[in-house]
């Protein structure tokens, strides 16, 4: 057992005052040491600490206050923030979609040329809007907006509640636009060139799957092909299904607009390309033109056979 | 019926009896007074106890855990254990372990790749028991490259989980690899399948030569 004060490394107390947590966490995070030792001991030898339980406490809130720290730097990521930003979307979209079909079979109980979707959702809830602030300027004489829209809201609450449950879809469809402008406006920051060849939001998409920028350009094209379709591969190396031929890239004009029976080669050539855009964008973060006109090419020939 | 180590009961929960320690809850799980309940289908540790397997495991030892997630079976750890040492790597789940840190003075959480045993060895004393769930290819690498810090009288526990290694081949041939290449470094006391609690995975004790 090495005694701390040979050539394998110091413990993390060595030069931190015991008082300061910050330069504990730095220490804790930036330290290394071939071996361990009998750290408490030793940090009490040393002065670090009067006793073994207060080296304890000491260690708990410098663990504590440099795991929190990582935390925050890992997931406060540009790449992680774009990822929540997709997910949230595709939540927003699925939800209001759900709740539209929601709206139409119940106003369609009533209603007799009730339409169906998101559509026809927003389209009642404006309805509702333009009968809601004539009402309440006439009775209350309300003069803010916010105070139009609170009263507006309970209006809606008394007099129909498909109406405002209409008025729900069109505000969450509203978020779900929002959020994905925002994505269209980040992902080029984040990773230029995977954006340029997918598009913002395929690209957020599989930086998600892969669970960071990082992961993604570590992944061989062949991993990228399939990201999104785990469980037809995990069917098939099971030996029960064919292989995948691809996952979300399939959202690609390059996969979606080639004939089927060339959609599998169409997607390895999209997939070899974004590996390339992601390592490129994790490694330099130079946008590289070309990438995208060598995938063009590709997949316009691609495109081709079938024609012949 | 071997037995568990002290700060661990079996108690009854909603007419069950399961496996519980004494802390404070961490995700709502059924409470006794002090007492929470430790689900062995979230916990592979815990199936290890459920399933009778002898962890040597006494109360009041220094654990090095490697795979800690969100905390959940590392919380009942320090519960009935002393210094335990929370290794964990992904920033989203530690966010997690943080929370379950918080109560707990003897719960020391690290943010470190447990490939990496120089990255944390300034910080992990030697220890009595090395408990090991991570998910990644080469578990027995990890438990090798982790020996280091483990006692000479200390235990390994460890839960391999067949999938990571290899989706596609038969768990059996990849249980039998693993256990071989422990064999460098340690000498396997008990194997055990942990199933009905969780598939494809083999539940192991040694101790290290």
């Amino acid at each position: 057992m090495t005694d701390g004060t040979d050539d394998g490394g110091a413990g993390w107390f060595a030069d931190v005052d015991p008082g300061d947590v910050d330069a504990a966490a730095a220490a804790i995070v930036d330290g290394q040491a071939d071996d361990p030792a009998d750290w408490p001991r030793l940090a009490v030898e040393a002065g670090f600490a009067d006793s073994v339980d207060e080296y304890y406490d000491l260690l708990h809130d410098a663990t504590v206050a440099a795991s929190r720290r990582e935390v925050r730097e890992r997931e406060g990521a540009a790449d992680q923030q774009l990822v929540h930003a997709v997910r949230a979307m595709d939540d927003c979209e699925r939800v209001a979609n759900e709740l539209a079909e929601r709206v139409a079979e119940w106003a369609g109980s009533t209603i007799e040329d009730a339409g169906v979707g998101v559509t026809y959702a927003r389209q009642l809830a404006e309805e509702l809007d333009a009968g809601a602030d004539t009402d309440v300027d006439a009775d209350e004489g309300v003069d803010t907006d916010e105070g139009a829209d609170a009263d507006a809201d309970e209006a809606a609450d008394t007099r129909d509640p498909v109406v405002s449950l209409a008025r729900r879809v069109r505000d969450l469809d509203d978020e779900a636009a929002a959020l994905r402008a925002h994505v269209e406006r980040t992902a080029p920051e984040v990773a230029p060139n995977l954006s340029a060849l997918a598009g913002p939001v395929l690209a957020a998409r599989l930086i998600g799957l892969a669970g960071g920028l990082a992961q993604l350009a570590r992944k061989p094209s062949g991993t990228v092909q399939v990201l999104g379709a785990e469980e037809a591969l995990f069917a098939h190396l099971r030996g029960r299904a064919p292989s995948p031929k691809h996952g979300v890239i399939y959202t690609h004009e390059a996969v979606r607009g080639t004939h089927p029976d060339q959609r599998g080669s169409a997607a390895r050539a999209l997939a070899g390309k974004l590996a390339i855009a992601a390592r490129v964008d994790h490694y330099s973060g130079e946008l590289k033109p070309e990438l995208e006109a060598d995938l063009q090419d590709r997949i316009e020939r691609i495109q081709a056979r079938d024609a012949e | 019926m071997t037995s568990l180590p002290a700060g661990v009961e079996r108690r009854e929960f909603d007419g069950r009896e399961s496996l519980a320690t004494r802390g404070e809850p961490v995700s709502g799980e059924p409470t006794d007074g002090d007492w929470r309940r430790w689900d062995p289908r979230r916990s592979k540790l815990g199936a290890m106890l459920e399933r009778g397997m002898e962890t040597g495991l006494a109360g009041d030892e220094t654990v090095l855990y490697l795979g800690a997630a969100a905390g959940t079976t590392v919380s009942h750890v320090a519960d009935f254990a002393g210094p335990t040492y929370a290794v964990e790597f992904a920033a989203r789940p530690a966010r997690d372990l943080l929370a379950v840190c918080g109560p707990r003075p003897n719960l020391f959480p690290l943010l470190k790749d447990a490939r990496k045993p120089e990255t944390y060895a300034h910080v992990v004393e030697p220890v009595d028991v090395v408990i090991q769930d991570v998910a990644t290819r080469g578990q027995a690498r990890v438990a090798l490259a982790n020996r280091r810090f483990l006692r000479e009288d200390g235990r390994l526990l460890l839960a391999v989980k067949a999938r990571s290694e290899d989706v596609a081949r038969d768990p059996d041939e990849v249980f039998d690899e693993v256990l071989e290449a422990l064999e460098e470094g340690f000498e396997v006391l008990e194997t055990r399948s942990l199933e009905p609690y969780h598939d494809d995975h083999l539940g192991v004790v040694a101790r290290p030569r």
